[in-house]
């Protein structure tokens, strides 16, 4: 008995000292929760998306966050006068929540582009196209993540 | 860095849209993750993969962490003629791969 209490009262003595360690420096940086939101705001400005055209292929459960494959295609004719410039993707719980850019031109003939990424934790996943004509489109996928990736 | 794998159709005609898929290994490293001895293993990732057709550039990347280790990538391209595809990766620090890859147009 009198070893269990030593052994707690050294754990409590190390939380207590990690808090205090690691208080300033989380007082100082942003919340971690909200960075994603900054992520989005520096890729729409004050656009308002819209959720037409976009479909964002992504599984509803990943059971290994450190490859989660994914598709991004636009509905778009891909001309001079209409293209999609950009596709964005933003993992709102990883704690660098952007994922990737992907520059399109007219000559990309189809707005379509795959990759595999990393998620963290289960979170929601964010495609956000940006139109030649200056319009966004947004959509928005719940991902379950059963191993997170991440080296977390 | 490794030489990449790139898959492109064998044949293809003017006005065809096409598939490029790329796979390249690389450890992108996040520098998120410490050593046992709890030193930051720094960022080491490709940052920027850029694809060019007979000289212009038809698709760029850019990644950041939350792109997987050994990147794989696949994007399309409206084929305006004959030419050759010069697709370069670039890693955190500057390093270079280029591949090349001719597109047979009939």
């Amino acid at each position: 008995m009198r070893q269990i209490g030593k052994m707690l009262s050294r754990r409590q003595f190390s939380i207590a000292a990690a808090s205090v360690v690691s208080l300033p420096s989380y007082a100082l940086a942003q919340d971690p929760t909200q960075a994603w939101k900054q992520a989005l705001k520096a890729i729409l400005g004050d656009a308002k998306p819209t959720e037409a055209k976009l479909t964002f292929d992504v599984p509803v459960l990943a059971e290994n966050g450190n490859t989660v494959p994914f598709s991004i295609q636009v509905d778009s004719p891909m001309t001079e006068k209409d293209y999609v410039k950009a596709i964005h993707i933003i993992a709102t719980g990883n704690p660098q929540p952007g994922v990737a850019t992907f520059h399109l031109t007219p000559q990309s003939g189809r707005a379509m582009v795959y990759s595999r990424m990393r998620l963290a934790k289960t979170q929601d996943v964010i495609a956000i196209a940006e139109q030649s004509d200056g319009k966004f489109l947004m959509s928005k996928r719940a991902v379950k993540v059963t191993v997170g990736g991440c080296g977390g | 860095m490794p030489r990449p794998r790139v898959k492109i159709p064998s044949s293809a005609k003017v006005g065809d849209v096409i598939e490029i898929k790329t796979l390249i290994s690389h450890v992108m490293e996040t520098g998120q993750r410490k050593t046992p001895e709890g030193t930051p293993i720094p960022r080491k990732i490709i940052n920027t993969f850029i694809a060019k057709y007979a000289g212009n550039e038809v698709f760029r990347a850019e990644l950041l962490p939350g792109i997987s280790a050994n990147p794989y990538l696949a994007f399309f391209m409206k084929v305006p003629g004959p030419g050759e595809f010069e697709l370069t990766w670039v890693e955190d620090g500057g390093n270079k791969t280029v591949e090349k890859a001719k597109l047979n147009v009939t």
